[in-house]
């Protein structure tokens, strides 16, 4: 079990020449718990990640790991954090094991305790009969594993993870998911940057939504779940366009929020879906109108995004 | 050990090990500089200390007994490959290149040259057709045809069996000859009867055979190559001038390596770990300079056991121009590190500097060949230190106290190039 440490970082601002590149994120990551990044491409969250890494020196504001502030170059706080970088940051001429023996060694490791750290992160990745190939001879996501394995020698109690599945393939992402949220059962602090909703939704208990450098929510999944108006959809499709009688019915059953068509389809705004859905059908069977099919739709973070800032995730 | 030693050590592994498991890159760094060397040192006369002879023809129109000795002396001497051959085909074969030059002897030149001696007669003209492509022979020839020609028409004239009839002709147009001053004259008819009088004696009264002495050479010129002691060797030259050129690629490479590893994120993993911008960057120098120096130690065993080159000098002295010079190749590569941007860009650019250097630093052909000025020019160039102090202690034969200048300079070269690199590098471009 490794040791409890928190990561904060209080309104960190970072300009590169005339651009703001950071303005003012602030944030905090707990042990045990996985605290995700999520923004678009350009968003602000690689240079706020560096900030975090003690890579690159704030502009202002700083970051505090267990209360004390972080620096940059030798500053041996800098010994508790792990980072995986976005990109495969590998030796690709020299095989697993030798990328692993100076990777570790950057952070003091040497000897038996090397070479016993080495064990547990190749068996950690599932890569032990692995050690003795090449990078370049790896699969895509057997890269992405090594990269993280790299990353865990020296038992940083905290990790930052830079958009660590970009490029890999489903099942190698959940190989990766798995080792996540083992470390997060060790009780390391994890923070995650991507702009895959459907990563943070799975492994992250906390998350900050960052845009053009600014955060612009931090919450629990749920919470900002529960902040989007349209929460729960669900859409009915039909034969023929249903009249202005049977839409102001629909309105006004109880748990309905909002009734739109647009032809022959219908989307109605709910609370709860499992209690809407009869209603509606019944509702409308009732007039006559029959319907021929059926989809509903939690709120995602998306659709939280789309709220905060008017743009989709995707096209940003 | 400090974590800082035992990470500094690790990245300096790394960077051998990189360097040793490619095996690409191991023979155009050792394997390419010993070829292209081997190929200027032969070129440039090897190892052999003999003078290599220039062929050219002879075409002896005249058929004179005079002719026939001039020609019979060109071709016995050393330094030529002389073949007999008629004009034309002579002017065909230098105009081919297959002969340096070729020498013509005209009709009537033996006779005309006799007469010529004491001047008031046409002198015969020599022809000597000559490659403009070798035109540094040319003054050697001359020189060759002047001493033969001299000698032996002195002979005929001097000698006891020389040609009374000239010495007559001689005498008369002495004697008739109204622009002399009185004194000359006499002068002159005295040195010409005694002349006379000493070919009217003949062979045997003057006590001489028929081949007589004319005016010789009143020297000889005694050859001594001063250089190392054994003696000199072109491949010592040109395997310092292309372990520079080579050397400076690889450190070229390492510092281009640099910018890869920043675009490929593993730069910014390296700089994750808490370790100082010395360590960082110092451990790039340290694995450079080893890998130049296990370059430099390949090639020159290639070029001790293979081609006789021989560290004439200080060992020692070779020792510290090594380590000066593997100094300067890793902090160029620092250096262009420190200002490159783009992998394709920066590599381009910096070869084509690195050409530049090692040309002026007479890696190609030795600067003493070059200009005054580019001379003088190119000892602001590090590469023409670097050369100069493998020359130096290698067939210049040169103490300990040689390699210091040459060290001096190229260590004060590196650390200006690290200070450019420490300035200019960029830590928060990933």
């Amino acid at each position: 079990m490794i040791g409890v440490v928190s990561l904060v970082a209080d309104n960190l601002e970072k300009r590169f020449g005339a651009t703001t590149a950071v303005a003012g994120v602030s944030l905090s990551a707990k042990p045990g718990a996985v605290l995700g990044l999520l923004g678009p491409n350009g968003a602000g969250k690689s240079t706020t990640i560096n900030m975090l890494a003690g890579l690159l020196r704030p502009d202002r504001g700083t970051v505090l790991v267990d209360g004390v502030p972080l620096g940059t170059g030798a500053d041996p706080t800098k010994r508790r954090l792990g980072l995986v970088p976005q990109e495969i940051a590998l030796f690709e001429e020299l095989p697993a094991r030798t990328n692993l023996e100076v990777f570790g060694a950057l952070y003091g490791l040497a000897g038996r305790t090397l070479a016993a750290r080495i064990g547990a992160v190749l068996e950690l990745t599932s890569l032990s009969d692995r050690a003795g190939d090449l990078p370049k001879e790896f699969s895509g996501g057997m890269r992405r594993r090594l990269n993280i394995a790299c990353s865990l020698l020296h038992e940083p109690q905290i990790l930052l993870l830079d958009e660590p599945t970009v490029g890999v393939d489903p099942q190698s992402r959940n190989a990766i998911f798995e080792t996540i949220e083992r470390l997060a059962d060790a009780g390391h602090t994890l923070v995650y940057t991507t702009h895959y909703m459907e990563e943070v939704e799975r492994l992250c208990d906390r998350v900050v939504v960052i845009d053009q450098g600014r955060v612009l929510a931090d919450d629990s999944l749920a919470n900002l779940l529960a902040s989007v108006p349209a929460a729960n959809v669900l859409t009915l499709e039909y034969d023929i366009g249903i009249d202005r009688a049977a839409l102001e019915q629909l309105e006004a059953l109880p748990g309905i929020t909002q009734a739109t068509l647009a032809g022959t389809r219908l989307s109605v705004v709910a609370a709860d879906l499992s209690l809407a859905a009869p209603r509606v059908l019944e509702c409308l069977a009732a007039r006559g109108f029959r319907c021929r099919a059926l989809t509903s739709r939690r709120a995602n973070l998306e659709d939280v995004f789309l709220t905060l800032t008017g743009r989709s995730l995707r096209d940003s | 050990m400090s974590n800082a030693l035992i990470a500094f050590r690790a990245l300096v592994r790394k960077d051998l090990a990189i360097f040793l498991r490619d095996r690409r890159a191991l023979m155009v760094n050792v394997i390419t500089p010993i070829v292209i060397a081997a190929f200027f040192g032969f070129l440039f006369g090897g190892s052999d200390e003999t003078v290599r002879q220039l062929p050219v023809g002879i075409d002896d129109q005249d058929g004179s007994a005079l002719s026939k000795s001039i020609v019979a002396d060109l071709s016995a001497d050393a330094s030529l490959a002389a073949s007999p051959l008629p004009e034309a085909q002579a002017r065909e074969r230098v105009r081919s290149g297959k002969l340096r030059a070729a020498i013509i002897l005209p009709r009537g030149f033996g006779d005309a040259a006799t007469r010529a001696l004491f001047g008031r007669s046409d002198k015969p003209a020599i022809q000597l057709l000559y490659d403009p492509s070798q035109s540094f022979v040319r003054p050697i020839i001359e020189g060759l045809i002047t001493q033969y020609v001299m000698q032996r028409v002195t002979q005929a004239l001097f000698s006891a069996n020389g040609s009374t009839e000239i010495v007559d002709e001689s005498l008369a147009r002495v004697r008739n000859n109204s622009e002399l001053s009185s004194d000359r004259r006499e002068d002159l008819t005295s040195l010409l009867e005694a002349v006379r009088r000493y070919q009217a004696r003949g062979p045997a009264a003057a006590g001489q055979s028929s081949g007589g002495a004319g005016m010789v050479l009143p020297m000889t010129i005694a050859n001594v190559a001063v250089s190392s002691g054994p003696q000199y060797n072109s491949y010592a030259h040109s395997f310092a001038g292309m372990s520079v050129q080579f050397i400076l690629f690889m450190g070229i490479d390492a510092g281009v390596a640099l910018l890869l590893m920043r675009q490929q994120g593993v730069w910014r993993r390296l700089c994750t770990a808490p370790l100082s911008r010395g360590v960082l960057l110092g451990s790039r120098v340290a694995g450079t300079t080893i890998i130049a120096l296990l370059i430099l130690a390949a090639v020159y065993l290639a070029a001790i056991a293979l081609f006789k080159v021989r560290i004439a000098g200080s060992v020692p002295g070779f020792f510290a121009v090594s380590v000066a010079f593997a100094v300067l190749a890793a902090s160029t590569g620092l250096m262009i590190a420190g200002l490159g941007r783009s992998v394709g860009a920066t590599r381009g650019l910096s070869m084509f500097s690195a050409l530049i250097l090692v040309m002026l630093g007479g890696a190609w052909v030795p600067a003493f060949i070059f200009p005054g000025w580019l001379q003088r020019l190119s000892l602001w160039v590090p590469t023409r230190w670097a050369v100069d102090g493998f020359d130096a202690m290698t067939w210049r034969g040169q103490p300990f106290e040689a390699a210091l200048a040459p060290a001096a300079v190229m260590l004060g070269w590196s650390m200006l190039f690290v200070l450019i690199a420490v300035w200019r590098f960029d830590w928060e471009a990933d």
